[in-house]
């Protein structure tokens, strides 16, 4: 085993349930005072992944660094780590204030220090005066606050939070996650965050990564993720996307083309491509990269006709769904309403229209 | 689980039943009449139980105060039970964790042989230990007794807190093993005080039950008798049964008051939480 940069240092790790392989041949690193996310739907290793990193479960194969440190055999209470349960688990039995300092114990601190350090973190969660209340007297996002207080206040080296905004209300879940972010820039702390809320992961994250029956698919950054998607899954996980079956075609060296479903011939940088001629590809097209528009538009690189089937108006944007020659299913185009009086928006179904998106917009990848 | 809910007028369930109602009662009479007797008949100025009453008197109770060999039966019992107790309690907070934590083969036939005192004759296992006892050659005192009592509180012990431990979530440990805290002070910081009034209903529990032993005492008991015991060997001297009714009633009263305050404790608990 090797010894990296990173502050986490995650090294083919497997983990068995039985015969169940909860996590499957893991390797990613992590850095210092990074923000970053565990991204995937229901069931496929993420609690597993951060109990792992947290020391409540082994590891059946391979090795976690933290620090530079192997943590294998350091049991939960000696590692620099500390988690905000999914459930919170506040101590019902204990107040407030003796939630917040109930890892304090070993630092042999008076009783005064550790008031006056409760009452900081109460200042900073923005919950003064609450020190002597009893746990059981809180809202959900209070108790998801005294359970980022009590963790915050050991100044961990790493924050694990296991879906911690997924007990919240919309309105709260959003006005946590300026929180969470703003808190995690100034006390600068590696935070691993588990969500499998896409857009919650885009919002916060300085990198993800995109899991999926025990496996990582992708490490990237926001933009990464969703504008090159390697694996048409992690295309279909983060937003809307738009298929296309299509084949490759090699004129020589200089020019390569591939032949879609729908979209006709596409034109592609030679550089962009490392298929052989004749390789069956994907390519994606995000709803929002398509233009729509009446007439066909002068200076589009790349345009079709197409007849509109169902619209939905949304206010801020508008979504289309629109049948192209030579294709099944209907193509998703989403349009910002930058005017108020959209056309497209009255147009009844069957109506001509003309779809045009630029050479940059379209992302190639392997067949599912 | 809690025995009664908020009443709630015309649902089916919570309709108004005669013939049950009826039916509590009699139970309730054929129960604790005949132990109301005895409180009754410890203040009769006579020897003999029977109606008409004599009258009032307190002569009995005055009695008790003078028998020595009565303070050291009671002495008995009361380290007994105490030992009992708190032995009973500790392995049945283990045995509780244990069942109620890891995931282990057989673990139902375990809660089957922890729980199999309650449906055997005590008489069978007085007889097993006495025998056990005589062949180790150990010789019969408090100590066999308390073994004996150990068998029967155990189960006991473990009813009351299995559903404490049941009931709480094992995140809370964790929580504390993630703050830092060991295994040790985890106990003692989260799972002692959130356990806290199961073990305070099975030391209650198990003392009253200890205290009132007979059948185990009876083939155990070496020189020094427990109180049961001691009631038993006056039960011969007719002239002593009125005293022996006055100490049952006060013993009747004692215990009365701890299995009160052992449900009271439980269920409190168990609000406080929800
Ligand atoms: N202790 C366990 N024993 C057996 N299987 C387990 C155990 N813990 C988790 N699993 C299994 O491992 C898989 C991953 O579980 P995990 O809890 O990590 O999912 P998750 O990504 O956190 O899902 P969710 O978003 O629903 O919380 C699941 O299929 C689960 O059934
Ligand atoms: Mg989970």
């Amino acid at each position: 085993m090797t010894k990296t940069d990173a502050f986490i240092s995650i090294q083919n790790v497997s983990k068995f349930f039985g015969t169940f392989r909860a996590i499957d041949d893991i390797s990613m690193d992590i850095g210092r005072g990074e923000f970053f996310s565990l991204l995937g739907p229901s069931g496929c290793g993420k609690t597993t992944l951060l109990r792992m990193l947290a020391g409540f479960e082994s590891t059946t194969a391979g090795e976690i660094f933290i620090d530079n440190q192997p943590t294998s055999d350091v049991p939960p209470h000696h590692r620099p780590v500390n988690m905000v349960f999914q459930n919170y688990a506040i101590f019902p039995h204990l107040n407030v204030r003796d939630n917040i300092t109930y890892g304090l114990r070993k630092q042999k601190l008076s009783r005064s220090k550790r008031y006056e350090m409760a009452e900081e973190m109460l200042e900073m969660i923005k919950l003064p005066d609450y020190g002597t209340r009893k746990a059981t007297e809180l809202s959900g996002g209070q108790r998801q606050r005294i359970a980022l207080a009590r963790a915050l206040i050991l100044r961990p080296k790493v924050l694990l939070l296991d879906e911690p905004l997924g007990a919240l209300d919309k309105q709260l879940r959003e006005q946590m996650q300026l929180e969470l972010r703003a808190l995690q820039r100034q006390i600068g702390i590696t935070f691993v965050f588990v969500t499998h809320d896409q857009e919650e992961a885009l919002t916060l994250s300085d990198r993800i990564a995109v899991m999926s029956g025990g496996k990582v698919l992708q490490v990237d950054t926001p933009t990464g993720l969703y504008e090159t998607p390697k694996t048409s899954v992690v295309a279909r996980f983060i937003g809307n996307m738009n298929f296309f079956d299509g084949t490759v075609r090699r004129n020589g060296a200089a020019a390569a083309a591939i032949e879609t479903e729908g979209l006709g011939t596409i034109q592609v940088p030679v550089a962009d491509l490392d298929k052989p001629d004749g390789a069956a590809v994907q390519v994606a097209l995000r709803p929002e990269k398509i233009a729509l528009s009446a007439t066909r538009p002068d200076a589009a690189e790349h345009a079709v006709s197409a007849r509109l089937d169902t619209s939905a108006y949304l206010g801020e944007r508008s979504h289309f769904y629109v049948n192209l020659e030579g294709r099944d299913e209907p193509v998703a185009v989403s349009q910002p309403n930058t005017s108020r009086f959209n056309a497209a928006n009255q147009a009844p179904s069957g109506t001509e229209v003309w779809l045009s998106w630029s050479s940059d917009a379209i992302v190639v990848l392997d067949p599912e | 689980m809690r025995g009664q809910g908020k009443p709630m007028e015309g649902t089916y369930i919570k309709r108004r039943n005669r013939p049950l109602q009826v039916y509590a009662v009699l139970f309730l009479i054929v129960l604790y009449v005949p132990v109301l007797f005895i409180p009754l008949f410890s203040f009769n100025d006579s020897l003999y139980v029977r109606f008409p009453m004599q009258g009032m008197t307190l002569k009995w109770y005055h009695e008790l105060w003078l028998r020595e060999p009565l303070w050291n039966a009671m002495w008995n019992s009361v380290r007994v039970g105490a030992a009992v107790s708190v032995i009973s309690t500790i392995l049945g907070m283990v045995a509780a964790r244990a069942i109620t934590r890891y995931r282990m083969p057989g673990r139902s036939a375990l809660v089957t042989f922890i729980m199999m005192p309650l449906v055997i004759p005590g008489i069978i296992f007085g007889v097993a230990l006495l025998v056990l006892m005589s062949r180790m050659g150990v010789p019969l005192s408090l100590y066999t007794v308390g073994l004996g009592h150990l068998i029967v509180c155990m189960p006991f012990a473990v009813a009351t807190l299995l559903p404490r431990f049941e009931g709480f979530d094992p995140s809370m440990e964790e929580a504390s093993a993630d703050l830092g805290e060991n295994g040790w002070w985890t106990f003692w910081r989260v799972t002692f005080p959130m356990v806290f009034p199961g073990v305070v209903a099975s030391l209650l529990l198990s003392f009253t039950i200890s205290f009132d032993e007979f059948i185990m005492a009876f083939f155990l008991t070496g020189t020094d008798p427990t109180l049961p015991m001691y009631i038993w060997g006056q039960l011969r001297f007719p002239k002593e049964f009125p005293s022996v009714l006055a100490l049952s009633a006060l013993i009747l009263l004692v215990s009365f008051v701890l299995v009160f305050i052992a449900q009271w404790v439980g269920r409190k608990g168990l609000e406080n939480e929800n």
